[in-house]
């Protein structure tokens, strides 16, 4: 058994865990944060992916021993903070609102993907969007609403200029 | 939770790496990741040590020479493929390095393990062995350096010693005028390719084309140089670039799977050929005509 120590979502979280122990294991399992979704568990699907400094990985392809220190952003860390506590994030209100979703099972992947994406491209063309969920798959919408809304996600956080220091991690 | 029960182990020295993969016959090198843990979790791969190298910093190292940009193992391919050096010394592996998965792989898998793993799709095998890059392991305390147009020899199965650890891959700078070409057909946008083909074309002021370096991937058990010497010193025209790829491509054996059958990817793979090699020749025109 190993000790782990890493941060989620802000918070230093630390487990006692087998090496073989996936982080998205350990996610659901020993942090109780059921949102990282397991889909494939091989890394074909994207489901399980999560932010480690601020870039998307799949947390189903890195032990939790390889995540020892690193500062993990996960789906429950992308809403809002502070008096927004709570609130839906930006990209996941473009989400609800361009029918992005239908069972939902991608959609936290999805999402982490797209802040990813616009964390360093604020206004990325519908080929970059294409790109960067690239390999992650939704089995019911057929991309579509997904694309038009990160696009609409880029566009309302390039037109928001009251970037509240508690939404510092989406711009 | 599907692996098999393994120890797990973070040297920080390579010295501290070979020493535990000489402990355990049944240690292995992890890397980005991206490959050993799908084969883990599926238990194709059943070792009873990992010993994790992402905490080497020699292995992370970028090094320009006179002659030759040195990559270490663990340059993760995000990294690679925005590097500059790359970009302007390695500019085919800039262009195949887009193709190799999808941006959360790249951003943990790395240069050298794809190299290791040998998957005779692997991009970044293909612009290696086509290019002749230098790929150096160290072995009970000693360099070996191998050749990558002859280090692959079947489907990730390669020439290293199976107790070494893979420390850097040492790729000849282009020369300042230098054109490339590089082709893929996936099923789907990054995924593993059922054909491709590299393509570089040095030239030199004086002399005029100075080598061709011309390599598919996907089509047989390894990724394969293909010889057209012959197109050298001649205007590089369509036709006689056709002729030469179709030549060369009778030799190549190719392989046939669930996914596409031997036939059609050698189809594939000669029309990638062609157009990486005619897109290398496109990319130094103004050179060659003048
Ligand atoms: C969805 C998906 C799509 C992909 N698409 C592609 C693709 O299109 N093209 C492509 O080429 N790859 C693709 N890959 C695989 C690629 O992402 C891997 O990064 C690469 O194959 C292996 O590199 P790694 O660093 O992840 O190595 P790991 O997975 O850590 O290791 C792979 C193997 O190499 C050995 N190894 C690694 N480093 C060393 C070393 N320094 N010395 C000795 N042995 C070593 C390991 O022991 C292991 O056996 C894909 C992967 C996924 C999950
Ligand atoms: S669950 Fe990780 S990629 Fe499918
Ligand atoms: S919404 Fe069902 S898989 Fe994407």
């Amino acid at each position: 058994m190993n000790d782990v120590t890493l941060t989620i979502n802000g918070k230093p979280v630390s487990g006692v865990t087998e090496p073989r122990v996936t982080l998205l294991d350990f996610l659901r399992d020993v942090a109780g944060l059921k949102g990282t979704h397991a889909g494939c568990e091989h890394g074909v699907c994207g489901a399980c992916t999560v932010l480690i400094d601020g870039t998307a990985v799949r947390s189903c392809l890195m032990l939790a021993v390889q995540a020892e220190g690193e500062d993990i952003i996960t789906i429950e860390g992308i809403g809002g903070s502070g008096a927004r506590a709570g609130e839906l994030g930006v990209i996941q209100d473009a989400f609800c609102e361009t029918h992005g979703l239908q069972c939902g099972y991608c959609t936290p992947g999805m999402i982490l993907a797209a802040e990813a994406l616009l964390s360093v491209n604020t206004d990325p063309t519908e080929h970059e969007v294409r790109e960067a969920i690239s390999g992650n798959i939704c089995r019911c919408t057929g991309y579509v609403q997904i694309v038009d809304a990160i696009l609409l996600a880029a566009k309302r956080l390039g037109q928001r200029n009251d970037a509240a220091p508690s939404d510092a991690n989406l711009v | 939770m599907k692996p098999v029960r393994f120890d797990y182990k973070r040297p920080t020295t390579i010295e501290e790496a070979c020493g535990l993969l000489a402990s355990d016959d049944n240690a292995r090198i992890l890397a980005g990741g991206q490959s050993l843990i799908p084969m883990l979790s599926m238990r194709l791969s059943r070792p009873s040590l990992l010993i994790d190298i992402a905490h080497i910093p020699e292995l992370t190292a970028f090094v320009e020479t006179e002659t030759h940009i040195e990559i270490g193992t663990m340059v993760r391919q995000a990294v690679a493929q925005k590097s500059k050096l790359v970009k302007t010394h390695i500019p085919l592996l800039a262009k195949a390095l887009g193709h190799v998965g999808h941006p959360p792989t790249r951003a943990r898998g790395t240069v050298g393990g794809s190299v290791a793993h040998a998957d005779p799709s692997a991009e970044i095998a293909l612009v290696a062995a086509t290019l002749g890059a230098e790929i150096t392991y160290r072995v009970d305390g000693a360099d070996e350096i191998f050749d990558a147009s002859n280090f692959f020899i079947g489907p990730m199965l390669t020439i290293a010693p199976p107790t070494g650890c893979l420390t850097q891959l040492s790729f000849a700078k282009a020369p300042a005028v230098c054109g490339t070409g590089f082709h893929e057909v996936a099923p789907r946008k990054s995924d593993y390719a059922l054909a491709s083909a590299a393509a570089q074309i040095n030239f030199a002021a004086g002399s005029g084309v100075t080598s061709i370096h011309l390599g598919i991937g996907s089509v047989g058990d390894f990724p394969e140089r293909l010889d057209v010497d012959q197109l050298c010193g001649t205007p590089l025209d369509d036709a006689a670039i056709a002729d030469a790829i179709h030549a060369a491509m009778q030799v190549v054996e190719t392989v046939e799977d669930l996914h596409a059958t031997a036939a059609y990817r050698k189809r594939v793979a000669t029309e990638l050929a062609i157009r990486a090699l005619r897109d290398a020749r496109d990319e130094i025109s103004k050179d060659l005509n003048q």
